[in-house]
Formats: structure tokens, sequence, C-alpha cells
């Protein structure tokens, strides 16, 4: 019964509204004032970004570009030189292979991860959203030696690898399940919220126009996370080849063997051949660069999507 | 028969959202699903595109049992609330969607979409990309994807739920033209009874998982099977039976309550046989109608609404004196409220 009424009373509505919009601009614009007030306690902002810059300094930006003073501190010559050497050449490749390994197994997992969580309500579907996020959690050197005792020599697992032959702790098998492990939660931790706000809606209407699944995701689902999923893969990439302790627990750490740019960086160094440690150190942090640079490509990209 | 329902139930969790539903609809007719949120009508739509499958029952498309076919293969065409247009798409792109995905040669793409958007009076937008176009577009996209594929039946779930007014009222009118044009069998979800009433051939009342009643919408209106159907179709006043206004006009019913429409309320400035005294409490002005609202002596409030003619041939104006009796009213025997 209300409805009907509801329905003749909103004719009314049009004067009410007529009304307000008269009110609104007879009083101050409530602009004017806040300016006012800003210039008055002006010395806020500029202190509050004092300190920042002051901190980003001393945490940040000194020790970064210094990596690259004490790199290229005696000319460009030294520091080919150490980028010329057997065991450098051997960790880099050993990094892009965990990195080759790594990335594209967590991005699979990563997006059948997203999309379970995103798409589907079960039992435990929260308990397992906080699940993904362990190895954030988790110290990787813990990370590390929870492999050591599950696949070590005294591990669960290690007579059965023993009397098989089977290397896994020490060797490159367990740097890959390290590596693994610290950057498994970013491809699915990236692409749930865009998948969430995309809705079913677009993969749904695919269906009924005959798509199959695996159609309507090549069609439908990639393109619409594609931002979000390289996103993902950056940070995975980066973290994969920046990681330090859990990789080298389990490494044993064997020069042009085992060791990966990050260790061959602290052993370097601890072997008093800093420059040999800046050298590399350049590398990663070229990584690094080259990351950012690409997500804020990313997320310009995304922001103009979301604008559209 | 273009769709046939048969005792079909559906349960989330413990919401019953449909319940033991049976439901014909004639091939090539357009039909309405009306009823407040919650009623099941958009859970039966899903079910009927197979984008749900039911706990129980079964549904037959065009005469084959399609129960247990996936929404691949039922050759359905459903157009959403919030459109969903592929984003990363063209409109040309998203109409020729469906077309693509069954191997349509590069030619008959081409001439089937162009077609389309003159069907859908979108010519020349074709390589517009959705967020380039306003409401009103991208839902006739969403129509043109749908109608791509020669669905056996166009299912529409609250097609212009997401619009405003002006745009609603005016794709109303060109879907029921283009229903006219295309012929494909049609159902359509809406809570709002001026619609569902303007566009279709029959409505279908829902409430709480159940169908309250089938019929043309002029069949509906006036012979109401329920007091839901009632109170939800049209604004109505729900009275005592023991009121004089129905003792004195020999409207007497078993049931507690009579249920009297605002045009069914005849008033009179003297008394005129079975009239009752009433005080006009409060005149609001409508354009074409007047509503007055009018304080019996037993204290009940009663909504009439009357024609511009009437109301200046009586002159009313707030606090006066005036006759009324009903016209007609009806009683049912369960009250349900909304």
């Amino acid at each position: 019964m209300k409805r009907g009424w509801a329905k003749c009373l909103d004719i009314e509505q049009p004067l009410i509204l007529g009304e307000q919009t008269e009110m609104s601009t007879i009083a101050p614009s409530p602009r004017l004032v806040k300016r006012a007030d800003a210039k008055r306690k002006s010395w806020v902002p500029t202190l509050l970004i004092g300190i920042t810059i002051v901190y980003l300094g001393l945490v940040l930006y000194i020790p970064a570009a210094n990596v690259f003073y004490q790199a290229f501190k005696n000319g460009i010559g030294p520091f080919i030189e150490n980028l010329t050497q057997p065991n450098f050449i051997q960790a880099v490749r050993l990094t892009v292979m965990l990195a080759a390994i790594a990335v594209p197994l967590n991005t699979i997992f990563g997006l059948c991860t997203a999309w379970a969580l995103a798409r589907r309500q079960f039992r435990g579907r929260s308990f397992m959203l906080s699940l993904i996020d362990l190895p954030f959690a988790i110290s990787p050197v813990v990370a590390g030696l929870m492999l050591v005792l599950l696949y070590g020599r005294q591990g669960w697992f290690g007579d059965v690898l023993q009397s098989n032959n089977i290397r896994i702790i020490f060797a490159f098998p367990g740097m890959v399940l390290a590596t693994m492990f610290v950057s498994m939660p970013f491809v699915a931790r990236e692409v749930i919220p865009v998948l969430e706000e995309a809705g079913a809606d677009q993969e749904e209407a695919a269906q009924t126009l005959g798509a199959n699944g695996w159609q309507t995701f090549w069609r439908v689902t990639l393109p619409s996370i594609r931002w979000g999923l390289l996103y993902g893969l950056i940070l995975t990439n980066a973290r994969a080849m920046g990681e330090f302790g859990a990789v080298s627990v389990v490494s044993g750490n064997l020069s042009g063997k085992t060791q990966s740019l990050p260790l061959y960086v602290e052993e370097a160094y601890k072997q008093y051949e800093t420059e040999a440690a800046y050298s590399a150190a350049v590398l990663l942090a070229l990584l690094a660069v080259v990351t950012l640079v690409l997500k804020e490509i990313m997320e310009r990209k995304t922001r103009i999507k979301e604008v559209e | 028969m273009g769709i046939s329902v048969q005792d079909v139930s559906k349960q989330f969790g413990s919401f019953q959202a449909l319940d033991q539903v049976s439901l014909d609809i004639k091939s090539g007719s357009l039909v309405a699903l009306l009823g407040p949120s919650g009623s099941g009508k958009s859970t039966l739509l899903r079910l009927i595109a197979g984008l749900e499958m039911p706990d129980s029952g079964k549904i037959w498309l065009t005469g084959e049992d399609a129960t247990h076919r996936g929404v691949q293969e039922r050759n359905i065409g459903f157009v959403f609330q919030h459109y969903a247009l592929f984003k990363h798409l063209s409109v040309r792109k998203n109409i020729a969607f469906g077309l693509e995905i069954r191997k349509a040669s590069a030619r008959h793409v081409k001439t089937r979409v162009d077609e389309l958007l003159e069907l859908v009076q979108l010519t020349g937008l074709g390589d517009r990309y959705p967020s380039q176009l306003s409401g009103g577009q991208r839902q006739r996209v969403a129509l043109a994807r749908a109608l791509a594929v020669e669905p056996q039946v166009l299912l529409l779930d609250e097609p212009f739920g997401a619009l405003d007014a002006k745009v609603r009222k005016d794709l109303r009118a060109w879907l029921r033209q283009l229903h006219d044009e295309v012929h494909v069998t049609t159902v359509f979800v809406t809570h709002d009874q001026e619609e569902a009433m303007e566009v279709s051939d029959e409505l279908v009342v829902m409430n709480k998982g159940k169908v309250e009643q089938i019929g043309t919408p002029a069949n509906i209106y006036d012979h109401p099977a329920t007091a839901f159907v009632m109170s939800f179709i049209g604004p109505v006043n729900v009275l005592p039976s023991s009121s004089n206004i129905f003792q004195n006009n020999g409207f007497d019913s078993a049931h507690p309550e009579m249920f009297l429409r605002p045009q069914d309320v005849v008033i009179d400035t003297s008394p005129n046989g079975n009239t009752v005294e009433a005080r006009v409490s409060r005149l609001i002005h409508l354009g074409w109608e007047v509503q007055a609202e009018l304080s019996l002596d037993d204290g009940q409030v009663v909504t009439a609404h009357l024609t511009r003619d009437r109301f200046d041939e009586l002159r009313l104006v707030p606090e006066q004196r005036v006759y009324i009796k009903p016209k007609d009213a009806k009683s049912f025997p369960l009250y349900y409220s909304i």
C-alpha cells in the first residue's frame, strides 16, 4: 500500500530540491573558509614534509645512492671486470633460473587461488584468505628452516630422499622451493581485489553467449584482470630475484654452485671484495628501479581505466 | 510452449528462494516477473537461463527438457541489470562475441553486427567502448549482444533498474516495439508494477518464492487473486470491514479487512443514498489527478483519487464536509503485508 502513496508524493520533490540549491548559493563557500585556515597553519605541512625528506634521505636515498657511488668509485673499468667474474655470472644465471621457475608456477597458483577465493563461497574461505599471507608474516629465515626440517638429512622426508639419491637441501631444488614460498602471495593478493571488483557478471554474460570455461577465461576474465596480474607478476619477480634469508638457509651458499645474486653480494662483502659486492648490488638495485618504474606505469594505466 | 517451469524449488543456505514454482510461458510472448525484492523473481530467471541449477523440479525450453543443460547449451539471450558489457571490447566486438564463439565467418559477423546496430539505433557507435556510452546506450548494446546469436528466449534481469526515470520510460516503449518486430519469447524481471503493466502481455506476480497470480495486466488489476497482489499492483486503502462505509453499502465480508482502490471512492458534496460523512483533511494536486485524504467520523483515513474535472466540479477545499461511498471493494482470506 505504501508504494502507491510514495510514488504520488515523489512529484512534490522537485520543489524542495529547488529551495535547497537556492540556499547553497547564498551561504559562504566552505572552500574559502578552509583556505584562510590553511594560511594560518602553513608551518605544519612544511615541518611534516621536512621530517619526511630527512627520514627518507637517511634511511633510503643516501644508502641507495652510496651503492652506485661505491661501485663506480674507481671508474667503469673495475666495475665491468667485477661483472665478468665466473662466480658472479653463475650467480646471475642461478637467480634468473630461480625466477624463471618460481614466477610462472606462482602465477598459475595465484590465479587459481584468486579465482576460487573471489568467485566461490565455501567453508574455510576466510581462513584460506589469511593463510595466503603466511609467507608475508613468517620470517624468511624461519621459512628456510621449515624446508630444512622437512627435506634435510634429519628431516621428515630425509630418509626417502636419501635412499633415492635426491638432494633438495643445499641444492638447486631447495632454493626453488624457498623462492616459491616467499614469493607466493603476490599474484593472488593483487588479483583477488580486481576479480572481486569486476564481479561475475561479465563471465556469466560470456557463458550465456555460449563461451565455455576456457574461452571465458581467455576472452573475458584475463583481459579484465590484466593490470592487476601484471603488477602481481612484477612484485613476484622482484621478490624471487631479491630473496636472501630463506634461500641462504637452504642453499648452503656454495660459491659458483648454489649462490644466487643476493648471496653473492653478501659473500663478496664478507671477503672484503667490497667493489665486487657493490657492483652486484648495483645490478640488484637496477632491478628494483626497473620494477618501480614498471609498477608506476601499471598504476597509471589502472588509474586511467578506473577514471573511464 | 516457449518455456515451462515445473515444481521448481531453490534454496540458498536456509533461505527458500523458490518454493514449488510452476509456470508456462507461450512462445513469442513478452512476460514480466513482478515482485518485491526477495520474492524469487531473479532466481527464477537465472534458473531458466541455467546460471543457477534448481534443487528440484524441471525446466523445459521449446519443448525440450533443459534442466540439466549448461547455460552455454540453452541458446538463451540474457541481459543483466548492470549491462555486464565486456569493458575491454568495443561495441562491435561486444555484439560479435557470441557469433565469434560460434565461429561464424567474418563476413557474416560483420553484416549481423551492422544489422543489430541499426536495430538498437546505435549505428555509427560501433567503435566506441562501453565506458564512452550512456546508460541507456549500454543497455541497448547489451540487448543487441544477446540478440546476436538469435536466442530461443530472451531473458532480462531488471533491465531498466539502473537507468534514470526518463531514459527508463523511453527504453520501455522501445523494448515493447522491439519485441513486436523480433517476436522472440521474452521474460523480464522487474519490481516496478507500472513498468510491468506497460510492457508485458502477461504478468507473473511473485511473493516469497511463490507465484501469487498469472494473468494479463488488465485481468490482474481488475481481479487480483490475493491481498498481496491487490496491494502490490497499484495503491489501495486497507480498512476494517466493520467500517460504516462498507456496512451501509452492502460490502459485507467474513474477513476483517477490505481493500478499496483510491479511484473507487465516490465523493459528493451532499448526502446521497448510503454515503457516509467525511472531512477533507488534505488535498494533493498531482496534475491530471487530485488526491484527497478524507477522515471518517470513526477515525479511519481514506485516500481518494479524483479526476481534475470532477475536482473542479466539486470545488473541494480543506476541512470541507463531504459524503462518500465505495464503488467497489474487495476482501481476501489472508492478508500479507509488504
